[in-house]
């Protein structure tokens, strides 16, 4: 008999190290992310955040140059011995900082990933689009025009089809890369809005570069500085005074960054 | 201060006396450059105009090819480009993909780039004696149609290769990342997102060879094109007449012939690749007007 209740994380990094050729742009990074909870990553420029998303889903397959050390554990399972990493990067939704609508139709963009699945009934896409896009918080909009171009949509709404898109993949973890760099505000309270209802059925990693949105939405948040994780905690406790390291309290304060 | 802006001086005079010489010296350049053209066409309506006709696109040579129409070359040309193409074309679009979506960067990839552009440079008598040796003799196809077309397609193959790489290359590699993303394999990736939008380019390529390879007698000559052939083709292991050939044999190899066959027969040639040209021009226009990035 089991009789555990300690629930496995959803994600577990053990001294992480990653080099592109010579330049190290992440190193010995350990951390867990938890089921349903949202986990964001904060940082300035070269503090080593979109290379740590680009080994969760073994994006290193396609760039030679990048090389990683350490151990990492999604629902428990070493990646680094995967046979499959495609069925990991189903598992894993990513949206990037600048929406990359593909060249397709709206419908298309959303049913993409579905169809890479062997699913092409017809009825069944219909379903996935629609709930996809809903959840999304872009269907009302998008509605009535499944079958013109992404990329027609402005960049707002750009930005929430590739969350659809990412969401279509039915993930157990999503990932956005500082998502809002090319939204406007409102539209990105309205993504911050969907991401709250989200997290009930999924885990989500943020990668910001704006510390109150990590604050409005993270449950814990990890600093990142050129390469090193430089600390780590539940959100509320690092931004009302309890930070222990000061680069993260000048950088959460806006003194740098 | 403002006032300078309203005054002329000597050196705003010469500047401006500079940039028109320039000016009219670059316009003069591109003139020069379409002056053979317009001649070359001008000429061949002028003189081989009168000849066209519905006879002479469909009716065999006569009389020792100095009268009668052209059709035994008409329909060999489309044979020789039609199997040019049926072998080139997936031959060098599978080149291309490799090169452009699987190759690594390493020393294998740079000999083979580097092969591709000494292929290209292979001038093209080279080729038609490569063909002779190759195809004719080696493989035992004799002059044929088959021989002549290999000949062609090895000939064409760097063009195809280079333009299809260059029009995968012009797909965003952001599409093909966040393809990925979503647990895409490489080929799912070119055969969804990099290929439906990289078509446009591809045809140009193919388009360009077709120009080639309808207008090249040298690689022919030997392989497959024959002096004269009453007859038509009947399969890829013939001989045939070509338009290119029968060009080059009207115009210096046969006594007797009217003044305006040659110039009949050339503007055909022409107006077929012209005729192509224009065809893949605007089926490039009509895939460009959907373009979606």
């Amino acid at each position: 008999m089991v009789t555990t209740t300690e629930i496995t994380p959803k994600l577990q990094v053990k001294d992480l190290t990653i080099r592109y050729g010579s330049h190290t742009a992440l190193s010995g990074v350990s951390l867990e992310v938890m089921p349903n909870e949202i986990f964001s990553i904060i940082g300035p420029a070269n503090a080593g955040k979109t290379s740590f998303l680009k080994v969760l889903n073994r994006m290193d397959t396609f760039n030679s140059e990048m090389k990683y050390d350490g151990k990492i554990f999604f629902n428990g399972l070493d990646t680094r011995h995967l046979r499959n990493h495609y069925a990991l990067r189903r598992r894993i939704g990513v949206v990037f900082p600048l929406p990359v609508g593909l060249p397709m139709t709206v419908y298309e963009n959303v049913a993409l990933s579905p169809r890479l699945r062997g699913i092409n009934n017809k009825a069944e896409l219909d379903v996935i689009v629609e709930r996809c896009l809903q959840r999304a918080a872009l269907w009302d909009e998008v509605k009535d025009r499944l079958d013109s171009l992404g990329s027609l949509l402005s960049g707002g709404q750009q930005q929430r089809l590739t969350i659809a898109r990412a969401l279509s993949q039915e993930p157990e973890l999503l990932v956005l890369d500082e998502f809002s760099i090319a939204v406007d505000p409102v539209t990105t309270m309205r993504i911050e809005e969907v991401l709250k209802e989200l997290k009930e059925e999924m885990t989500i990693i943020l990668v910001t570069n704006l510390v109150q949105q990590a604050r409005r939405l993270a449950d814990r948040t990890a600093f990142f500085l050129n390469g090193e994780c430089v600390e780590m905690g539940i959100t509320e406790a690092l931004f009302s005074g309890e930070a222990k390291d000061q680069r993260t309290i000048d950088y959460i304060e806006g003194r740098f960054g | 201060m403002n006032s300078e802006m309203f005054i002329e001086s000597d050196l705003n005079r010469t500047n401006k006396r500079t940039q028109a010489l320039y000016r009219t010296l670059f316009i003069i350049m591109t003139l020069l450059l379409i002056l053979p053209v317009v001649i070359i066409l001008g000429t061949l309506v002028y003189k081989g105009g009168g000849i066209i006709s519905i006879d002479f696109l469909f009716t065999d040579p006569i009389n020792g090819m100095t009268e009668g129409g052209i059709f035994p070359a008409l329909v060999g040309t489309l044979w020789l480009v039609s199997v040019a193409l049926l072998i080139s074309v997936p031959l060098g679009v599978a080149a291309a993909i490799y090169l452009s979506e699987y190759a690594a960067d390493n020393w294998f990839t740079r000999i083979i780039n580097l092969a591709i552009i000494n292929l290209a440079g292979v001038p093209s008598i080279v080729h038609a004696l490569f063909g002779v040796g190759a195809f004719v003799i080696f493989f035992g196809f004799g002059t044929s149609i088959l021989a002549a077309s290999l000949t062609l397609a090895i000939m064409t193959l760097p063009v195809v290769i280079v333009s299809t790489r260059e029009s995968l290359q012009s797909v965003p590699y952001a599409f093909r990342e966040a393809c990925w993303n979503m647990g895409a394999t490489r080929w799912q990736t070119i055969r969804r997102v990099v290929l439906p939008n990289a078509v446009s380019g591809i045809l140009t390529g193919i388009i360009l060879e077709v120009s080639r390879t309808a207008g090249e007698t040298a690689p022919i000559m030997f392989t497959g094109a024959a002096f004269f052939l009453p007859y038509l083709p009947q399969g890829v292991f013939d001989q045939t007449m070509a338009l290119s050939l029968h060009l080059f044999v009207v115009a210096t190899q046969v006594p007797n012939v009217p003044d305006a066959l040659p110039y009949g027969v050339a503007l055909v040639l022409i107006g077929l690749v012209l005729l192509m040209n224009s065809i893949s021009i605007a089926f490039r226009m009509h895939l460009r007007g959907k373009k979606k990035w």
